[in-house]
């Protein structure tokens, strides 16, 4: 497929584009909606250019300024990384719409959003395309700052507080994954990720490398049991934020994991990387079933579909006992597991994404979001109950979504492996979420006793919501279309 | 005892010694001051046990990445103590409350 | 390799596609109508309806002489979601294309003035599309794709009132279809894992793996009958059901006689026939045991019915017993239980269509909601109770309602397969249903009216009640008779039922 730009301009242009519209919207805060607004688009064009150029030219490594590995930055892409850059750029065009309308008439907020935004997004993208572990650390630690202070984008104390822990956490989980570069590079002499791949050797220095930059990342990911700053920060940060927090952030440092485990860690010889995914795979069924019952229980929307993140967190490390020593990204195709894992990881993105910001749209209407006053939402906006029962649909893995598909192939695994207790376990988190997402579905049937005037609701903000969640519908039928972009994945 | 030893040493000490006090301390800048000592510890190690290969001149690229690391720090710092600003600013405390459910 | 969706689809995978669009699209349209648009919405309903029966009867044509419709879509690698007409699904696609017309008459006629029409009428047109793809799957990945959708379209409905009561049904309803969802999709995704395959097979596709996979296979087939059989209300899976009666009557009519419950019958057939094998099934010793939970259904139905005076509810308990009839056709292993089973989904789904239809009248034009204040209705609502009437007899088992001719083939198909039980099962149904419906007839045409009615709506000087509410139940009376009587002719459900049952005994 002919294309004007290569693979390898798209790429750096996934990481300028956000990083210069950041300044250009700090420096001149009157233009930040549209320059926003531009931004996201020319992101979105680029991830998709970057698509074709993947699936034309196959992975790509831009040494960038011409320096190259392993003293320059590089950037490199496969399929692994262009799904996720998608993912990012989708949920986060459809994010920046809501936006648009969610700050109006907040211009404080409005002022600090978008280059904080902006600046998250260029760190998930220099996250995606980073080839050299240094770069990826700078990366992470520029996401838990702005994402931390997106947190506190409201001001109110709920916010600091959960803002402050959230910072706290999340620097001393890149300080975790510091020290373990720290000690890459001491047993390896290279942080570029392609050549320790190679040099690698299991050992003290490999095996405590892995388990400080793990408890760093798990820290990050909110795994159980490192989950409890997830539920106050994703709750109480406005819709937007939450949205991002809990469909991009986490997912990026939940990709850093896995491909530190794909390339560097799972073909050591040794006891370790036989135990580790074990280990994973329990946090993973503690945080399935711990999440989605917290979630039942709880009474504010916001908060029960953080839980809700918490528990579908828990899914993607169930894939990590099914799919076996894996030791390059190339194997990804064949592999059942890993593909489930990709389809959640995708699937949550827009379907979470879609919970929040429907969850942001009730809360602008109602004035608060106590599940049992929701007083027939579903008549009186139901565009956006569509957007959340739709998010919910992939959420609970029901049919046609993509939820679904990463659902079935991820009990294909455990069925053809005979992990029955992995298999009952997505199951069991299936059904508790239809509990929880159903229980706000059906008091949005019913009235209150004393029937509540609502705020307007702009037009964005409910179609931005429906649009990402019909995206997570649509997914279910896109997998054919998935499978070459993930078959673009041999290590550089 | 080589210095490598030592620096490693002393690094896992700070990283403890700031461990402890980040878990343990209740006041917030407390625990920035913690996290601090933290990093410090992690690039000593970084700096110290940097050698491309055991008995050669020490390699400048782990000292490159202990200066992003130090600026990355100083940000960081930086964004946390503008942060407990507007929480003691908002609460007039200086401390996390636990979480509860409002 | 890039999938490509062929620009020319080829003539014979537009027809499943049209059928599902045509209840799909205007439910669609119908949820963007503002609530006064009256005229549009019925219009999309009824165009919408009559294009289905007509697309249907086409089909049904069609494969009468040997024609296949098949379409299908790649979902997942190696699998593919599948729509495949075959005579069995005609069997199912034909109730639902007809009951559906009739039905949407008749909730135009019932919901007059209420609110949220809009939003009754898309979910309406939605559940229809989703039985519609149940009755078409060609596969069991589409068939539970369609399976779950029927639930998420069907709640809605169950919850439409708004009130706390419904809201605590349609939760109910939910925690059973939701378990029973995953029960069924476990059952799935083990059997592809054994198989490799989903394809509806006649004779089903598991032969191969009784020698080293029997536990297994017996294990599966327990998870999909538990899966599907929550819907098709199985005792004790069935309580969900006298709970969904809050729902407005035309919502009972669908779920009982066309949606939901059919559809989980529909499933069993599915599994012993086309997963299984009916032969294998019977190899692995799982027929006797659902005939025993059939058989305990049929009988624990009627019982809970004598007891209910809530009409609906008494005519719910009648459907978990009636439906249990189909799966113990299903479980006795022969040719002529089979005809019995499979008949018996078209005709309990015409005569409980009527009953429920006739209670709904009853609620509407006067306010009775209990058996015990029907007394003497028969002289001021006499067509309703004739079609109530003929209904009974349906259910009972009197000839020539059609009720007769399925309970006869059961009978039959008991004694071929040399089992004296199913008659006594049978027997004694007839006698119950008899206990706890002619005493309703006995009221309703034998006794003094009240001098006034719970709360009656004037529809017009002498007039019964409202043509669209008295026309439906009318007409599915008449069918019920019909179908009785002209049973050998050819295209009625039982000549349908007879070439379905040969093609899967008989032919190789």
């Amino acid at each position: 497929m002919p294309m004007l730009l290569s693979g390898a301009d798209w790429a750096v242009a996934l990481v300028f584009v956000p990083l210069l519209a950041a300044l250009a919207c700090f420096l001149v805060p009157r233009a930040a909606n549209w320059l926003g607004l531009l931004a996201a688009t020319l992101i979105l064009l680029a991830a998709l250019g970057l698509v074709g150029g993947l699936l034309s030219e196959g992975p790509l490594r831009v040494a960038v300024g011409g320096w190259g590995a392993p003293l320059g930055i590089d950037l490199w892409a496969d399929g692994l990384s262009a799904i996720l850059l998608l993912m990012t750029a989708l949920v986060g065009f459809g994010v920046s719409l809501y936006a648009l309308a969610y700050f109006a008439g907040h211009p404080r907020q409005q002022r600090w959003f978008w280059p904080l935004w902006l600046l998250l997004w260029t760190a998930l993208n220099g996250l995606y395309l980073a080839a050299d572990l240094f770069n990826l650390y700078v990366m992470l630690e520029v996401l838990g700052l702005s994402a931390a202070a997106l947190t506190a984008l409201s001001g109110s104390a709920t916010a600091l507080h959960a803002a402050m822990r959230y910072l706290l956490v999340s620097l001393l989980g890149s300080a975790a994954y510091l020290l373990g570069v720290a000690l890459l590079y001491h047993g390896a002499g290279t942080v570029d990720i392609a050549l320790l791949g190679e040099r690698l050797e299991a050992g003290a220095v490999a095996y405590s490398a892995l388990l400080v930059m793990a408890t760093g990342l798990l820290l990050k990911t909110a795994l159980f049991p490192f989950h409890f700053w997830l539920p106050p920060a994703h709750g109480s940060a406005p819709a937007p934020v939450s949205a991002l927090l809990s469909a991009l952030v986490i997912k990026a440092s939940f990709y850093l994991l896995l491909r530190l485990w794909l390339e560097l860690f799972s073909g050591l010889a040794g006891p370790l990387p036989a135990l580790f995914p074990e280990l994973l795979g329990l946090f993973g069924v503690a945080a399935v079933l711990w999440g989605s019952v917290q979630a039942l229980r709880q009474r504010r929307l916001k908060r029960l579909i953080a839980y809700s993140t918490v528990a579908q967190i828990g899914y993607l490390f169930l894939a990590f006992p099914l799919a076996g020593a894996l030791s390059n990204a190339d194997s990804m195709m064949a592999n059942g597991a890993w593909q489930a894992v990709l389809y959640l990881a995708l699937a949550h993105g827009l379907a979470k994404a879609a919970m929040f910001l429907s969850a942001g749209s009730l809360l602008r209407f109602a004035g608060h979001d106590r599940i049992a006053d929701l007083d027939r939402a579903v008549q009186r906006l139901p565009l956006t109950l569509t957007a959340f029962v739709l998010g919910g649909v992939s959420i609970m893995g029901l049919p046609p979504s993509g939820g679904f598909i990463g659902k079935w192939l991820l009990l294909e695994a455990a069925f053809s492996q005979g992990r029955w207790g992995l298999a009952l376990v997505v199951l069991v988190g299936g059904v508790l979420a239809a509990g929880y997402v159903f229980k706000v579905v059906g008091y949005a049937f019913t009235p209150t006793e004393i029937a509540q005037e609502g705020a307007a609701v702009p037009l964005g903000m409910q179609w931005s919501a429906l649009l990402l969640a019909f995206g997570a519908i649509l997914l279910g039928f896109a997998a054919p279309w998935l499978w070459p972009l993930l078959e673009v994945g041999a290590a550089p | 005892m080589n210095s490598v030893l030592v620096f490693a040493l002393a690094g896992v000490g700070l990283i403890l010694l700031g461990l402890h006090a980040l878990l343990v301390q209740r006041h917030l800048l407390r625990k920035v001051l913690a996290f601090n000592v933290i990093s410090s510890g992690i690039f000593l190690i970084l700096a110290g046990l940097a050698r491309r290969a055991p008995g050669a001149e020490p390699d400048p690229v782990p000292q490159a990445m202990v200066l992003t690391g130090i600026v990355v720090a100083v940000a960081a710092t930086a964004l946390a103590l503008a942060m407990i600003q507007a929480l003691r600013t908002a609460t007039g405390r200086t401390r996390l409350d636990d979480d509860g459910e409002d | 390799m890039m999938p490509t969706i062929d620009a020319a689809l080829p003539p014979n995978a537009w027809l499943p596609l049209l059928v599902l669009a045509s209840s799909l699209l205007p439910g669609l349209v119908i949820f963007f109508l503002a609530e006064q648009r009256y005229w549009t919405r019925t219009l999309l309903n009824l165009a919408g309806s009559l294009i289905k029966l007509l697309l249907v009867g086409a089909m049904l044509w069609g494969v009468f002489h040997q024609q296949q419709y098949a379409a299908s879509l790649p979902l997942l690698p190696g699998l593919d979601l599948v729509l495949r007409v075959r005579p069995l699904s005609l069997l199912f696609l034909v109730l639902s294309a007809g009951l559906w017309l009739l039905t949407t008459l008749y909730a135009i006629g019932y919901l007059e003035d209420s609110p949220n029409r809009s939003r009754f009428f898309g979910f309406f047109s939605l559940c229809v599309t989703a039985t519609v793809g149940v009755a078409m799957a060609g596969n069991l990945l589409t068939f539970l794709l369609f399976f779950e959708l029927l639930t998420l379209t069907t709640y809605p409905l169950v919850v439409h009132r708004g009130s706390e009561e419904a809201r605590r049904a349609g939760q109910i309803y939910l925690a059973h279809t939701v378990i029973a969802g995953a029960l069924l999709l476990a059952g799935t995704v083990w059997l592809y894992t054994l198989t490799g395959t989903l394809e509806f097979t006649t004779r089903g596709f598991v032969a191969g793996l009784v020698e080293g996979h029997r536990w297994s296979l017996i294990a599966i087939f327990v998870l999909l009958i538990i899966g599907v059989g929550v819907k098709a209300a199985l005792v004790p899976l069935h309580s969900w059901l006298p709970r969904a009666m809050v729902a407005p009557a035309p919502v009972s009519a669908l779920l009982h006689a066309v949606a939901v419950v059919k559809a989980g019958a529909f499933g069993i057939v599915l599994i012993v026939y086309d997963v299984f094998g009916v032969e294998v099934a019977a190899e692995l010793g799982v027929t006797k045991p659902l005939a025993l939970v059939a058989a305990f259904t049929i009988l624990y139905g009627s019982v809970r019915a004598l007891f209910q005076d809530n009409l609906k509810r008494r005519l719910a308990f009648s459907t978990v017993s009636q439906v249990s009839y189909i799966v113990l056709g299903v479980a006795i292993v022969g040719p002529l239980a089979t005809v019995g089973g499979l008949v018996h989904l078209v005709h309990q789904g015409v005569m409980k269509i009527t009953l429920f239809f006739c209670a709904g009248n009853l609620a509407e034009t006067l306010g009775i909601h209990q058996v015990s204040e029907m007394d003497g209705v028969g002289r001021r609502m006499p067509w309703t109770m004739l079609a109530f009437s003929i209904g009974v007899f349906g259910m009972i088992g009197l000839p020539p309602v059609a009720g007769f001719i399925s309970k006869w083939y059961l009978g039959l198909g008991g004694l071929e397969a040399g089992l004296h039980w199913p008659l006594f099962v049978l027997a004694g149904s007839s006698l119950l249903n008899a206990a706890y419906f002619l005493p309703i007839l006995h009221r309703a045409w034998f006794r003094e009216p009240p001098d006034t009615w719970p709360e009656e709506r004037d529809f017009g000087g002498k007039k019964e009640t409202a043509w669209l509410l008295l026309l439906p139940p009318l007409v599915t009376a008449a069918l019920s008779l019909l179908i009785g009587l002209f049973a050998s002719m050819p295209f009625t459900p039982l000549e349908w039922a007879r070439l379905i049952a040969e093609r899967e005994f008989y032919q190789p």
